[in-house]
């Protein structure tokens, strides 16, 4: 099961993800609008994101590895683009 | 980032058992993430050093390097690498970060 989300930013983050990780469930949860004024707010929208992810790649990995794992993916877009990113990720055995 | 800064987190890491690097202070977290971790250690109540990383540039970018992990805050426990906010949260909830702190026989704050 995937959630397709609207934005470019949201969009980017889940094809990247399906590919590195082929997914069983991912969804990209776009948090911006409850930062608006924050520090880290981005005037573009998409800087705030929470991902919820099931995959089998996680399967005997521990809480830092899969995380490594999704940051690995989306490196370039948390140097540049992405403000905070809270990350849920489970093994299919887990969910 | 420089090896100065790369010292600086290598010796902060070793000679505190519990050490939050984060935004801000625990009086004054400046990021919804860090201001999570801190109440998380906080409710543990647990004896714990923080580095805010807004202070030192060189440790701000260093950090992510140390430990290969992109975001702050990150929490170490002699010197062991636990993870962020989200790992900190979910450790906690399923009652696996006290076990931790227990074993790794960290005094509680007075």
């Amino acid at each position: 099961m995937t959630d397709y989300p609207t934005g470019p930013v949201a969009a980017e983050i889940t094809r990247r993800l399906t590919s590195a990780l082929a997914p069983s469930h991912l969804a990209v949860i776009d948090d911006s609008a409850m930062h608006r004024g924050h520090a880290g707010h981005d005037a573009r929208g998409e800087s705030h994101f929470t991902v919820e992810i099931v995959s089998a790649a996680f399967e005997g990995k521990n809480r830092v590895a899969r995380q490594r794992a999704v940051n690995a993916a989306l490196a370039d877009l948390l140097a540049e683009r992405i403000h905070a990113l809270a990350i849920k990720a489970k093994a299919p055995s887990e969910d | 980032m420089t090896d100065d800064a790369l010292a600086r987190i290598d010796a902060a890491v070793k000679s505190n058992d519990v050490l939050l690097f984060m935004k801000g202070t625990p009086l004054f977290p400046q990021c919804g993430f860090s201001s999570r971790a801190v109440a998380i250690l906080d409710h543990l109540g647990v004896e714990y050093a923080t580095v805010d990383v807004l202070q030192d540039q060189g440790v701000r970018q260093g950090i992510k390097a140390y430990s290969d992990w992109p975001t702050i805050p990150q929490l170490y426990v002699k010197g062991e690498f636990i993870g962020g906010s989200d790992i900190m949260m979910e450790m906690y909830e399923a009652g696996e970060l006290a076990t931790l702190f227990d074993q790794a026989g960290i005094s509680k704050a007075a």
